[in-house]
């Protein structure tokens, strides 16, 4: 086992190398850099430019080195934690990182539990009860939910409850709340208004879980242990949770650490329909600015998280499956 | 003198799409303690939903319409009571009490008959726990034992084991351990050396042979395999379509089978004393269609003996005794007698 | 109960295609959404004509206007061919919202075969003949309108019709890359399998969305919209690729140890040869199951990125751009059909997914 994770974090290291490199490739994509945008930007506003600024400002974020000089210093840079300057906030990144990652962590984190608590009780019912009408009704209504992207429900539930309800769901807290100090009484408010993107983002996965569950769990109440289960004695509810439900469970604890940059990309584009102060809107910003630093730091980052996610849900399966962590026979 | 285990006209059928399968159509006989029936016949002749009918865990769409089956039940007086498990509703807490305890069941799969993400001490201790109220500690020690006594080596460590850890013999032996591990008065053995090879076979059998004369308990055997079945039956039961065609004791249905299928079967088994090349004996045809109802004969038009009479085809018959605890179910037979 | 031999006979005799067909038909569902799709790209491919005005045409007087009502009696309780009612502008003056009023007494009947604006049939015909309409001064908007008065129910169909060719388009490239890379992955194994592996967890490793806003913002404002429109089409496809290449993988790498692959190699047969003439046709069903399931992620990801801003951009219709318009709240509450689009949306997506299940349980015999 030991041997196991070992292996998959030396596999880590040139992955995210390589991610680095394609993060920054992309953030250099758009012709021009910042400084042009930024010339655009007060050309149309009207104000002069001064040479010596822009100069200055060239010097100050190294624009004007070739391209892998830059790169490098950027790596360097962030493998220290400094993630740079944001232009376009002048603030350093490391900050406005800050105020929004662990909020993007928070509503994945939060999906994936809502996701599995709803999946699995629905995913079992179903296969349990097949063909019933409730398996039915359930099939089609997880069907809707994996139709409908998740910004289309974020619009149409904005609509039903403003035009409806008078309700305004926008926003991670409520106006009083909003630059206050971080108090038990915010963090209530903000559990408040959390569940709304968390189940957006959780419904189109949770139809998906459940299809997978349900599938895993027919083709493993087919087989001999079950039927070994019931000869032995044991009620029919408690012989499925334990031996079925098990092992259809353990092919999908592998699979969390997958769906990591699915939700980051639906939170990303939920939060900019709901306007929550999560990475995505940031991240659009600073793609259109071509906020260099900020942009790639943050591609950076979501990218790490899942490859960190999906190393973290392999250890778990190894974990849990004991065919994976015992893979050696003792041979009798 | 009453039997541990009496089935009265048992009918099993499958309720299809298609129509009606009448997998099990009327079978009786009868097992005594101590004794082993061996239940012999081809596939898809129903001898597995024979069993599966004992321990209600016939899988669904089926569902038994008609017969008895009568166990003698020990109650916790020291006697037994007579109680008809068709009456049972399958999935009740009398149902539940019996299977494992009074009948257990041993399968085909060794393979795949453990749950692979459990130890197998941990199941055989849960199938104990299921019956009685012993501490975890005490449950631990009698896996022990139990596994101990199915020869496997080294129980104190591999009580510990994954299925995938032990071989298929191990796991026979350890399914085995399971099924036993409550004394049930019944082992009901579906085919359970068919998946393995031979030399381990032969080893299975002995230990089964072994374990009834320690435990004092039956078995009820089911096979396609003649060879296995004469080794370790007392009496024997061959399935045809559903219906019993022949019972006897094993050497008196080897050496003066009455019925033609039983003859045919029999006929079918190359011996280490045929000669070199002579081509292999088959039973020509097929099964009929499951789902057409035959009131006469099963048997009929692959049979050798009867010679196309419609009589085997149309008529009904009954299972008739012709010797001492040897029954046929042949029109020919039959009715002429 | 008999089995009718003459039923088993054809059974029994039939191809493999006419098999899945017969096992198709059994699903309601999917055949729900096979006609469906059938409706969608009927109308995708004749909007010009099944549209009663082009999707540029703005309508000044008919600003925000609601979706027309079809009646067939009129004011005075008299039973007619179906029309609809003349209506006039009019503001509400608590919420400045536009409402418009019905004149009881201004019929417009709905005709067929209707002489409208004028359009390019294909680009090949010059013609102004539509399905349906109503003669000039009347209106008709089945959907209602926008800011700019255009009629949505045109521009739905002309939308869906960008949509639906993205979708196609897109996948078509998404196949051939994971047919290429998946096949040389699979086939080959050793080195190439693991580079080629590294690099499509590298890929999955980022979230779409961000990864399509990079790649997107990089595209100049001022680029032409055909070029935009190819350039959306394969970035998205870029990304798309990885599972097919997966599902391919792991089919040839689970076929290739079969023995009639040996028994070709040993028959003299080329890589080339074994690939496409022994191995591929063995999984060409599953290839087209993931293929059908594959689409709607496509026309979701673009409407995702026009909604935002990035992709498609006028005069490109797409339902995505259709709905950038409906982003703002206030304005759905008080006009709620532009929401229509989104139907359109979800309808499209469930049809392919209902076929691509269909296919998918039609075509593994041991699934049922």
């Amino acid at each position: 086992m030991l041997a196991y994770v070992v292996r998959r974090l030396l596999i880590m290291i040139p992955t995210l190398i390589a991610i680095s490199m394609i993060s920054f490739a992309i953030i250099q994509l758009p012709p021009g850099d910042f400084l042009t945008t930024y010339v655009a930007q007060l050309s149309v506003s009207g104000e002069a430019v001064d040479e010596a600024e822009l100069d200055s400002l060239k010097n100050r974020f190294g624009l004007d080195k070739p391209i892998y000089e830059q790169y490098v210093l950027w790596a360097w840079n962030f493998l220290h934690g400094d993630f740079g300057h944001s232009f376009e906030w002048n603030k350093p990144v490391a900050t406005l990182v800050g105020e929004r990652l662990p909020l993007t962590i928070l509503i994945s984190v939060c999906t994936i539990i809502f996701t599995w608590l709803v999946a699995l009780p629905i995913g079992i019912y179903s296969a349990v009860r097949q063909y019933s009408w409730v398996d039915y009704v359930l099939t089609l209504i997880g069907f809707i939910g994996l139709a409908t992207p998740n910004f289309l429900f974020a619009l149409v539930l904005l609509w039903f409850s403003y035009a409806y309800l008078g309700m305004s769901i926008g926003g991670l807290f409520s106006p009083e709340f909003a630059d206050a100090p971080w108090t038990a009484a915010k963090f209530l408010d903000m559990l408040k208004h959390l569940w709304i993107p968390v189940v957006i983002v959780g419904t189109g996965h949770t139809a998906k879980f459940i299809r997978i569950i349900r599938g895993n769990l027919l083709d493993e109440l087919r087989k001999p242990y079950v039927v070994t289960a019931r000869a032995k004695g044991l009620s029919e509810t408690k012989l499925i949770l334990k031996y079925p439900v098990r092992v259809a469970i353990n092919p999908l604890v592998s699979t969390i650490g997958w769906t990591l940059p699915e939700l980051v990309s639906g939170i990303a584009i939920t939060a900019i329909v709901l306007n929550l102060p999560t990475s995505g809107p940031l991240l659009l910003g600073a793609l259109m600015s071509q906020d260099m630093h900020l942009a790639g730091s943050f591609l950076m980052l979501l990218s790490m998280l899942t490859v960190v996610g999906t190393l973290l849900s392999d250890i778990l399966l190894a974990w849990v499956d004991p065919r994976i962590r015992f893979g050696t026979r003792e041979g009798v | 003198m009453s039997h541990l285990l009496e089935v009265d006209n048992l009918k099993v059928h499958f309720l299809l799409d298609e129509g009606t399968v009448r997998a099990v159509d009327g079978v009786s006989f009868a097992v005594d303690k101590g004794k082993s029936l061996g239940i012999v016949g081809e596939s898809g002749s129903g001898k597995s939903v024979i069993g599966q009918s004992i321990l209600r865990i016939v899988p669904q769409p089926g569902k038994i319409v008609d017969g008895k089956i009568l166990l003698a039940k020990a109650n916790g007086n020291g006697d037994s009571e007579l109680i008809d498990l068709v009456q049972v509703p399958p999935h009740s807490r009398v149902m539940r009490a019996i299977r494992g305890r009074d009948v257990a069941m041993i399968f085909q799969e060794p393979m795949n008959s453990f749950s692979p993400l459990h130890t197998i001490g941990s199941q055989i201790i849960e199938a104990l726990r299921l019956h009685s109220d012993v501490s975890p500690s005490e449950a631990r020690e009698q896996a022990v034992e139990i596994l101990a006594k199915v020869g496997i080596p080294r129980p104190q460590y591999l009580v510990d084991a994954y299925p995938h850890q032990l071989s298929g013999g191990m796991r026979q032996r350890a399914m085995i351990a399971m099924a036993l591990i409550c004394r049930p008065r019944i082992l009901i053995a579906d085919e359970p050396t068919t998946a393995l090879d031979v030399t381990i076979q032969a080893q299975i059998l002995d230990l089964l042979k072994q374990l009834q004369q320690e435990f004092g308990m039956s078995i009820l055997f089911i096979s396609h395999n003649l060879g296995v079945i004469a080794d370790i039956s007392d009496d024997v039961l061959v399935v045809y379509f559903g219906r019993v065609m022949e019972r006897a004791p094993v050497d008196v249905l080897f050496k003066e089978p009455a019925h033609p299928y039983t003859k045919a079967l029999l006929r079918s088994v190359p011996g280490i004393d045929t000669p070199v090349r002579t081509p292999l004996a088959t039973i020509e045809g097929t099964l009929p269609n499951p789902l057409v109802e035959i009131p006469g004969c099963p048997f009929f038009g692959r049979c050798h003996e009867c010679g196309g009479d419609s009589v085997c085809r149309d008529q009904p018959y009954e299972l008739t005794q012709i010797d001492e605890r040897h029954y046929v179910a042949c029109p020919r037979i039959c009715i002429r007698t | 109960m008999k089995t009718d031999p003459q039923k088993e006979e054809r059974y029994l005799n039939a191809s493999t295609r006419q098999l899945v067909w017969w096992a198709y038909k059994k699903h309601f569902l999917a055949m729900v959404g096979l006609i469906a799709i059938c409706g969608l790209y009927f109308s995708a491919i004749f909007c010009e004509f099944l549209a009663p005005y082009d999707k540029d045409t703005r309508h000044f007087e008919h600003v925000y206007a609601p979706p027309s009502k079809i009646r067939v009696i009129d004011h005075e309780g008299r039973w007619r061919w179906p029309f609809v009612f003349g209506t006039v502008m009019d503001i509400d003056m608590e919420t400045q919202a536009i409402r418009y009023v019905e004149c009881p007494d201004i019929v417009h009947p709905i005709e067929l075969w209707v002489r409208g604006d004028t359009y390019y049939f294909w680009g090949l015909w010059r013609t102004n003949i539509h399905l349906f309409g109503v003669p000039k001064p009347g209106k008709i908007f089945l959907f209602g309108t926008d800011r700019m008065g255009r009629d949505m129910f045109s521009r739905c169909l002309y939308g869906s019709r960008i949509s639906l060719s993205i979708g196609m388009l897109g996948v078509m490239l998404s196949l051939g890359l994971g047919l290429l890379f998946g096949g040389i992955s699979g086939y080959f194994g050793g080195i190439s399998d693991g580079i080629i592996q590294r690099v499509i967890e590298i890929i999955r490793c980022f979230p779409s969305i961000p990864l399509w806003m990079g790649l997107s913002a990089a595209m100049p404002p001022h680029w032409p919209s055909l070029k935009v429109y190819f350039v959306i089409t394969l970035i998205i496809s870029l990304i798309g690729w990885t599972d097919l290449a997966r599902m391919v993988r792991g089919k040839l790498m689970a076929l290739r140890e079969e023995e009639f692959v040996l028994a070709a190699r040993f028959a003299g047969a080329g890589h080339f040869r074994i690939i496409f003439r022994h191995l591929l046709p063995s999984f060409t069903s599953h290839i087209i199951v993931t293929v059908t399931l594959a689409i709607p992620s496509m026309i979701l990801a673009e409407t995702a990125l026009s909604f935002l801003g990035i992709g498609l951009r006028p005069p490109i219709t797409s339902l995505g751009v259709l709905l950038k318009e409906a982003q703002n709240v206030t304005t759905i509450a008080l006009y709620p059909w532009l929401l229509i689009p989104v139907a359109f949306v979800i309808a499209t997506v469930l049809a392919f997914n209902f076929v691509g299940d269909g296919l998918r349980d039609a075509v593994d015999p041991y699934s049922r």
